[in-house]
């Protein structure tokens, strides 16, 4: 998964051809470290439909606000620069991820 | 066959863990199953463990992994797997999953925990990660100097709302109760009074969650008067209590109080003989992790004194070749003693009898099983049946059933 922060966000995410998924996460946030593993799996097998970044927020607040995440985990999807999709609450699964990148893709 | 654990504990957060190091330091095998990939519960959702004995200077998180390494150190394995039905065949327990996995063993300790409350207004579900939150050390980083809403006034509300005043600019806490009544603890009441930046709604509960992408308003509701208001903030945190996680249970028996908490009595046991209940998901007082730990402390003790008892009937009575008399007695009762004396001078064995002793007063499984209610008893088994019982019994009725 490509990290992204405020300086490669537009160009990574916004202007990318392919649907992106962007893993907005934090240290603290045990939710967001306890999905990672499973997300990077997803990463792995979906890689030629979509492209996977991940954010830590921290340092890019100002970015994630900007995007309307204001918590975390938040997994948020984009089709041609715009956002289509944001995931997000403490209970959110892999599986509930897996089945949406399947509807962008 | 697949393998025969001693004890399977369900769920890895403070109770779970305490009952494998007490299990497995008994030398108990003991599989602990966690449905996350890292075990330490819910206080691994927190910053801040004031109230652990001896424990200072230590986050939540941290002391849950002294945890995990403490029952790992004495050869508990935890495993990742969440349980989705117990089956009970007497002695015999087995634990399926969600992933499909089954597991055996002759304890099951059920410590699944609870997980946060709902409000289910409107709004709720919408606005979750756009400024609705459940977990202040997750999403605080995002509310410097933003003001924020925390719903409730039980210990965690009041303790994150502290928390959050390092970050936001503003706490207004929303209580359900009258002025000046919450149900946080007296020094987490005064803390916050205390701070400048956290403020009171009293009487009144969230009605409404409002914004445009992002939180901007929350409306609440005085539950006196009807009347409902707009509160402008920038994000909502809702720490109304907890649910346990029982939802499985259903089909298994367990008995369940009407909040779907486990009912337990003195020594942990639920209604199945062999499954116990330990920490947030029981039904209790008190919801702590030091009450937690305890309770995991008694729910290995009682396992592992359920296993010996259950093992040493089934070889010695159930499984005896030949017919077996069971003297019940206890240390306190003199009858009792002289009888055992007696039925010991009666060279039983030279008859093709077999004499097993239980104490009622640490043996309490067997003798309620076959509903020993007076000192002495004698029972006469043959295959595992009870074909005589006699209660009180003079030693020519023993005689005559021999």
């Amino acid at each position: 998964m490509l990290e992204v922060d405020k300086n490669s966000f537009e160009e990574e995410v916004l202007q990318a051809e392919k649907p992106v998924m962007v893993d907005f996460w934090g240290e603290s946030c045990t939710v967001c470290l306890e999905l990672m593993p499973g997300v990077e799996e997803l990463a792995e097998k979906y890689s030629n439909e979509m492209k996977f970044c991940k954010l830590n927020i921290k340092g890019n607040r100002r970015l994630a606000m900007s995007q309307q995440v204001m918590g975390l985990p938040s997994m948020v999807f984009y089709v041609d620069g715009e956002k289509v999709e944001h995931l997000s609450g403490d209970d959110l699964t892999i599986e509930e991820i897996e089945e949406e990148i399947k509807k962008h893709i | 066959m697949s393998k025969i654990y001693d004890v399977i504990i369900l769920g890895g957060g403070p109770a779970g863990l305490s009952a494998a190091i007490y299990s497995s330091r008994s030398k108990l095998d003991t599989l602990v199953l966690e449905e996350k990939r890292k075990a330490g519960g819910q206080p691994t959702t927190y910053e801040d463990m004031e109230n652990y004995p001896g424990v200072l200077g230590k986050t939540a998180p941290e002391l849950m992994e002294d945890f995990r390494e403490h029952a790992e150190k004495f050869g508990a394995i935890i495993e990742r797997g969440e349980a989705e039905d117990i089956e009970v065949d007497g002695f015999l327990k087995t634990v399926k999953t969600k992933d499909g996995q089954e597991y055996k063993g002759k304890s099951v300790i059920i410590s699944t925990g609870a997980e946060p409350r709902k409000l289910g207004v409107k709004g709720e579900e919408e606005f979750k990660g756009k400024g609705v939150s459940y977990c202040a050390t997750c999403d605080a980083d995002f509310f410097v100097d933003l003001e924020v809403v925390v719903v409730g006034n039980g210990n965690s509300a009041i303790e994150e709302a502290i928390y959050l005043t390092k970050f936001a600019s503003k706490v207004t806490v929303i209580v359900i109760h009258d002025e000046g009544i919450m149900d946080a603890e007296k020094i987490l009441q005064e803390k916050a009074y205390q701070n400048d930046k956290i403020e009171f709604v009293w009487n009144s509960t969230l009605d409404e969650v409002k914004g445009e992408g992002l939180v901007d308003t929350a409306v609440l509701k005085n539950i006196k008067t009807g009347e409902k208001t707009a509160l402008s903030c920038d994000g909502i945190f809702i720490f109304i209590g907890r649910v346990p996680r029982t939802d499985f249970l259903e089909v298994t028996g367990v008995d369940l109080t009407d909040n779907g908490y486990i009912k337990t009595n003195q020594k942990l046991e639920t209604n199945l003989a062999g499954v116990y209940a330990a920490g947030d998901v029981r039904d209790k007082f008190l919801r702590q992790v030091i009450t937690a730990a305890s309770d995991g402390a008694v729910t290995a003790m009682a396992a592992g004194g359920y296993i010996e008892e259950e093992e040493y009937w089934q070889e010695n009575v159930l499984e005896a070749e030949e017919d077996v008399l069971v003297a019940f007695w206890s240390p306190t009762n003199e009858d009792s003693l002289e009888m055992i004396n007696k039925l010991e001078a009666m060279d039983l064995a030279d008859r093709g009898v077999k004499l097993v002793k239980i104490d009622t007063y640490k043996n309490t499984l067997i003798s309620e099983r076959y509903e020993v209610e007076e000192i002495p008893t004698v029972l006469k088994i043959k295959d595992g049946e009870v074909v005589d019982n006699l209660v009180c019994p003079s030693l020519t009725e023993v005689e005559e059933i021999l």
